[in-house]
């Protein structure tokens, strides 16, 4: 099989490509990357991607695929299709399954399920035994079946003193800490502390739970010389702990939500439950500081925290709604809508959050754009105007608050394994 | 006149027009409770639901005497949330009651933000009694009506709300009531039971008791709720009666001519002594009264609307 995509903008800063090139790609394989001969065209399948960008496929590093366990929410199949039609190759599944992810049998299980299809994912072992901070997982083992990363998502390692065995049993497969940072002492609460939450009625979790925690981890780091990752930052001085961190040399990175840095605390007025997650919704305020946190490269990478549930549990009384938004199939619509379209980022560095720096952090290879490369692209409109539709997403929860919105930016293809994803439907190419 | 909302969700942003509307209405109906015969027709034919997820009675009670005496059909559905978190979801409860056909939903939960989710699956006018630590705008009519009885009027009034203003739904809808009639409007307690911001409001904070009853016409204090999480927020209920615990000493010390008000239940001995609570400075009882007016207006205009 062979198919040319033609018409397309290559963009890749780490390969310092940015022109006009078609691609002959033959088997998967990048056959040839410009120069076509008419007998390429002529015996190929053409897919015509004129004013397009073709870039190293987009890798999502923060998604909750509820499979083995809660496979009325998503699966690994509907997360894999939902994160090939936001624009993904690869996506990192969250440890918080049931059972959770802290079994060699667990991580080949995703692994084996998610092999046929063109999207690859990776799992990112729980840190600790049961995601209870009490006891180290099986963390080396976990590694040689294909764990790229530990975390205890959902919460923060319980105490320093594990987290610090943790990170040091990371180093020696320098495997990063994925933090979800708050301090549960401080959050038994459904939104965001300050004016509006007080306006509200509600019972509100501050800003400094997550500055705790992230400055916790960060001197922990800096001690025995760990690796951690911050994920879903959301609030000013988290940015600027992270900064400062950076500047010292110590091994940090840090991933933003689409929604932390699109949405404030204000949207929760309306109680709707599609606007609760963790950390919640911030200030204008700490929304400026996450942007100028991508801007000066602080935090490297761009990560969904795709959470999906039901609507059954997400229609309920606010404060007994459970956390968490969708978020694959808006990402990179809302990412160029609020970061590119307002001159924010550029489309470089947009590449660099999406492609690149995820994969470096989690020790992954970045796709080449090259000949004899398997081919692993992202085809994707900068221009294109889109209204989102929860009701044809792919993923089997429909719990996002950017159902209607206008969108500028959005994924045309994406190629893998073989396969390309165009116009709703996988193809062998 | 008719209000500008066919519900009652709080008193933010209410227009003074709508609160004077339904302090004037309620003076017609407190006429009402006087008479020998304590009803009128004016809610006939309608059904009104009390959907009580919280544990009240005299509020219930309150609405449901309100209701009556409008002669109104009303039913009660009283449960404790956990029991419904095991079964049936709140919005097929709400489903069901709404398939009896009825008219009005006075609500009450746990959730802040229940009333308003409640007007986005049901077609009823919807009233809140109460709803998570946020509003309880019939408990802030009737505060307002009872202490205008009282005044004459709420403007340039200076009123102290006193306690757990953190953890309190009555706070609030005296807040925002109270500042749109014009009142100057403060806060008094221990400095961990004012919520972030609240002086965002526009309203003075107080920690020292004796300054807030020297300073002010009016004191509405709460009760010192220690079931919902506020145990913490103080040392102890005597060292909170030491330090804000409304005494007749302090009153016959720093003003004679305040007016006490309390929404109750009453913690006698901490928040208020029995002897201020029983004494003649206050309108406790009053309120009890005026809260069915109050709740006869809101009903008779929001039933009425077209």
């Amino acid at each position: 099989m062979q198919i040319v995509l033609k018409g397309t903008t290559l963009l890749d800063p780490q390969q310092k490509l940015n022109h006009k090139a078609d691609l002959l790609i033959v088997d998967g394989i990048i056959n040839k990357v410009g120069n076509l001969s008419k007998d390429d065209y002529r015996h190929s399948t053409v897919y015509e991607f004129e004013d397009k960008y073709c870039a190293p496929g987009f890798f999502d590093m923060h998604v909750h695929l509820r499979e083995p366990g809660r496979e009325d929410k998503e699966t690994i199949l509907t997360g894999s299709n939902a994160a090939a039609a936001g624009g993904f190759t690869g996506i990192a599944c969250m440890p918080n399954t049931n059972p959770a992810i802290e079994s060699a049998e667990t991580v080949r299980f995703i692994k084996e399920k998610s092999a046929p299809h063109l999207v690859e994912v990776f799992p990112i072992g729980a840190a600790t035994h049961e995601r209870k901070g009490e006891a180290l997982s099986p963390m080396n083992e976990l590694f040689e079946a294909g764990a790229v990363a530990f975390s205890d998502d959902g919460t923060a390692i319980k105490t320093a003193s594990i987290l610090r065995l943790c990170m040091e049993y990371a180093k020696m497969f320098d495997a990063p800490i994925i933090e979800h940072c708050e301090d549960p002492s401080m959050a038994d609460g459904s939104m965001n502390e300050g004016f509006t939450s007080t306006t509200l009625g509600m019972l509100a979790i501050p800003s400094i739970a997550e500055d705790l925690i992230v400055m916790r981890d960060i001197m922990v780091a800096e001690y025995i010389k760990g690796k951690v990752h911050i994920a879903h930052i959301s609030t000013k001085n988290a940015v600027e702990l992270v900064r400062q961190a950076k500047k010292k040399g110590i091994n940090i990175t840090a991933e933003a939500a689409p929604h932390h840095f699109t949405l404030t605390e204000e949207a929760v007025r309306e109680y709707d439950t599609n606007f609760k997650m963790n950390p919640p919704l911030r200030t204008k305020e700490d929304v400026d500081a996450i942007i100028e946190g991508l801007k000066d490269g602080t935090i490297d990478c761009i990560a969904t925290d795709h959470a999906p549930h039901s609507s059954e549990e997400k229609e309920m009384e606010f404060i007994y709604a459970p956390n968490g938004i969708i978020g694959l199939e808006t990402a990179l619509g809302l990412a160029i809508t609020e970061l590119v379209e307002k001159k924010h980022l550029s489309l470089n560095q947009l590449i660099e959050k999406f492609a690149i720096n995820p994969r470096k952090i989690l020790n992954i290879p970045v796709p080449q754009i090259k000949e004899g490369e398997e081919a692993n692209l992202t085809i994707f409109d900068p221009k294109e105007k889109w209204s989102v539709d929860v009701s044809k997403f792919k993923s089997k929860s429909k719990n996002s608050p950017f159902d209607k919105m206008e969108l500028t930016g959005k994924a045309s293809a994406v190629v893998n394994r073989g396969k390309l994803y165009f116009e709703d439907k996988f193809v062998n190419i | 006149m008719s209000l500008s909302n066919r519900h009652l969700l709080g008193l933010e942003g209410v227009p003074k027009e709508d609160i004077q509307l339904i302090l004037d209405t309620a003076t017609t109906f407190r006429e009402v409770l006087e008479r020998p015969i304590k009803k009128v027709p004016t809610l006939q034919g309608k059904t009104i639901v009390n959907l009580f997820y919280e544990n009240s009675t005299r509020t219930r009670i309150s609405f449901e005497l309100a209701q009556k005496r409008l002669s109104a059909d009303t039913v009660n559905f009283s449960t404790s949330t956990s029991s419904t978190k095991k079964g049936e979801t709140f919005k097929d409860t709400v489903r069901n009651i709404e398939a009896m056909k009825v008219d009005m939903i006075v609500v009450r939960h746990e959730s802040a933000g229940v009333p308003k989710y409640l007007t986005k699956i049901s077609n009823a006018n919807i009233v809140n009694a109460g709803d998570g630590l946020h509003e309880h705008p019939t408990q802030g009519l009737l505060d307002m009506y009872s202490i205008r009885e009282k005044t004459g009027t709420l403007e340039g009034l200076r009123v102290c709300i006193v306690g757990d203003v953190g953890h309190s739904r009555v706070a609030l809808s005296n807040i925002f009531g109270l500042i749109t009639m014009g009142a100057k409007v403060s806060v008094c307690g221990p400095s961990t039971m004012m919520p972030m911001g609240i002086e965002n409001f526009g309203v003075k904070i107080y920690n020292n008791i004796d300054k807030a009853i020297a300073e002010n016409d009016v004191l509405n204090v709460l009760r010192i709720q220690l079931e919902r999480k506020a145990g913490q927020t103080i040392p102890s209920t005597r060292e909170y009666h030491n330090y804000f615990g409304i005494t007749s000493e302090r009153i016959e010390k720093n003003n004679k001519n305040i007016l006490i008000l309390h929404p109750g239940p009453i913690n006698r001995g901490v928040e208020i002594t029995s002897e201020v609570a029983d004494g003649p400075y206050q309108v406790i009882l009053d309120q009890v009264t005026n809260g069915v007016a109050v709740r006869m207006a809101v009903l008779y205009l929001l039933g009425t609307m077209h």
